[in-house]
């Protein structure tokens, strides 16, 4: 069976700055996967090339389509929901209406989905009409998830899901991820600095070393292996 | 990069309880003193009609400021130009109130076009947009006064010059009508933004472009609908000053800067700012232009730029600025 979003040769350049020389990946369907790598290794840039928000070229298919030259809104609208470094949330306006930009590309009511949505986050509903900057950090990351579910998209790309949360926070939000995976059959591509829940989290993880995968494999198989312990779990 | 990781978080809605207050006394002070004078009540309805005017276009100017940052100096000259068109139609036999609608219109796809064809090529660079709408200024001006000429043109009314009469006090027709059209198409405008599925996309791609586009909002043609929406506010408010100003290639030249005044005054960021301060302004002149002896029309603006700078002292943000707040 084909990936569900694949990657092949990929690079990325921020103006004069080659940030990707060459990244190739698979997601399978239904999978969490995981992308590890020191500061400037190139996974935020790795999210943007799928996403279209930074230039790019080489081969990206998704769900047996190509990406081609789509920019974030086609890419978005093509079923890929990418929840980015500072979570994208709408701080000026209220949670709901930060539902509602999810549901913005989809037609027909978004009763179900909230419905749906809340049974992760029951607090969804009390907190509607309040202003989305006002949440509390670990709460804006969770309305973040849940705008990227109300996108009903078929793959979610989460930029360090982890970055300022307090780290029973950082544990509730990777519980929720893989709930999401696994009721909603979602599909996953993570990057993320926390190897060690990355790699219990994922069933498989990319290595990145200077825009280039340096490894890949089993979350498993990379948990054992001798570099990424001693690099990215430290012992 | 892209603004995305930019946390400026405005976490206030700008609408303080002092501000309210001194909204309030005004509102009551306006309706004492018209109840107790058939004059101050005059002065009033015409000072609320001028400021809806300079409201419409504040409002114009603050759509556009919200989705560039920049304030668009040939906003005024746009609404003139449009002003114009619904002129020409006249001429051609088109009645009055269709003229008026097919303006909206074609102020709406001229609003489209010149974001597309001139700013959007440049819209990351705050100073080259605005560069460019100094020079759509001086174009808009040179080609009206290159075809239709510098001399007073005139429209027929479009609401009669009856008067009412409540009591001892005398209201024009055409007060009222400004009045009415331009705070209805506030009204639509605001519907549009705060209850529709586009408005709320419009307002994303304003505030967060790169997040919108995420989610899947066509960034810049919410951006380009925008201008648009403005250019249909300043046709509004070009062809409601007509009646009093007549059409004239410099007559909305001023009106600019009071709605300049009245953007500040809300805080430029406030789209319901731009509007009361665009009332309050009104009211203001035509109540001191009665009343305090000095003031004769030449001083109607130093007025209001003395009103713009007493606020700015005190309130640096406007009347309804957010408190810019960091969360970290």
């Amino acid at each position: 069976m084909a990936a569900l979003l694949e990657l092949e040769d990929v690079t990325a350049r921020y103006g004069p700055v080659q940030a990707l020389h060459g990244v190739s990946l698979a997601v399978d369907e239904g999978q969490i996967a995981a992308v590890l790598g020191a500061n400037g290794a190139g996974k935020t840039t790795t999210l943007r090339a799928i996403s279209g928000t930074v230039r790019r070229d080489g081969q990206l298919r998704f769900a047996g389509k190509r990406l081609g030259r789509a920019g974030p809104d086609g890419v978005a609208r093509l079923g890929i929901a990418h929840v980015p470094e500072g979570r994208g949330t709408f701080a000026e306006l209220t949670v709901w209406d930060n539902l509602r930009l999810g549901g913005y590309t989809r037609r027909g009511p978004l009763k179900d989905d909230f419905a749906r949505i809340q049974t992760y986050f029951p607090w969804l509903e009390e907190r509607r009409n309040q202003q989305a900057g006002t949440l509390s950090g670990g709460e804006q990351q969770m309305l973040a998830l849940a705008r990227a579910f109300m996108q009903r998209s078929r793959l979610m790309l989460l930029d360090e899901p982890s970055l300022g949360l307090a780290p029973l926070l950082v544990t509730e939000i990777f519980r929720i991820v893989k709930e999401l995976n696994e009721n909603e059959g979602l599909t996953v591509l993570v990057v993320e600095q926390n190897a060690h829940i990355a790699l219990q989290l994922a069933q498989t993880a990319y290595v990145l070393e200077v825009g280039r995968v340096a490894l890949a494999g089993p979350s498993a198989e990379l948990q054992q292996h001798e570099s990424v312990r001693r690099s990215y779990l430290g012992y | 990069m892209l603004g995305l990781a930019k946390r400026k978080t405005a976490v206030s809605t700008g609408l303080s309880v002092p501000v309210l207050l001194l909204l309030l006394a005004g509102a009551i002070f306006l309706v004492i003193g018209s109840l107790s004078s058939s004059i101050f009540a005059q002065q009033t309805v015409a000072g609320l009609a001028q400021g809806a005017i300079f409201g419409s276009l504040a409002l114009a100017l603050v759509l556009i400021y919200r989705a560039t940052e920049v304030i668009n100096f040939a906003q005024g000259e746009l609404a003139m130009a449009t002003t114009y068109i619904a002129y020409q139609l006249t001429l051609w036999g088109v009645s009055y109130w269709l003229a008026f609608f097919l303006t909206l219109v074609i102020a709406f796809a001229l609003g489209v076009v010149i974001q597309v064809v001139v700013i959007r090529p440049v819209q990351h660079s705050v100073i080259a947009v605005v560069i460019i709408t100094v020079g759509l200024f001086i174009l808009i001006d040179g080609l009206v006064t290159w075809k239709w000429g510098a001399d007073l043109k005139f429209m027929p009314a479009p609401f009669g010059n009856a008067v009412y009469h409540a009591g001892s006090v005398a209201f024009s027709r055409q007060d009222l009508g400004t009045l009415i059209v331009t705070i209805f198409s506030v009204i639509l405008l605001w519907l549009l933004f705060q209850f529709t599925k586009l408005g709320l996309a419009m307002r994303a791609a304003a505030l967060r472009p790169a997040a919108a586009s995420l989610v899947g909002v066509r960034v810049n043609r919410m951006l380009a609908l925008g201008w648009g929406l403005a250019a249909v506010l300043g046709a509004v408010s070009g062809l409601m000053t007509e009646p009093t100003q007549f059409l004239q290639p410099t007559m909305m030249q001023a009106i600019l800067l009071y709605a300049f005044a009245a953007a500040v005054l809300g805080g430029l960021e406030s789209p319901a700012g731009a509007v009361i301060g665009g009332l309050f302004i009104g009211v203001f002149l035509n109540l001191i232009g009665q009343y305090i002896g000095f003031a004769t029309p030449e001083l109607r603006l130093p007025m209001a730029f003395a009103v713009l700078l007493l606020v700015l002292l005190v309130k640096p943000n406007g009347l309804f600025g957010r408190r810019q707040v960091r969360r970290v």
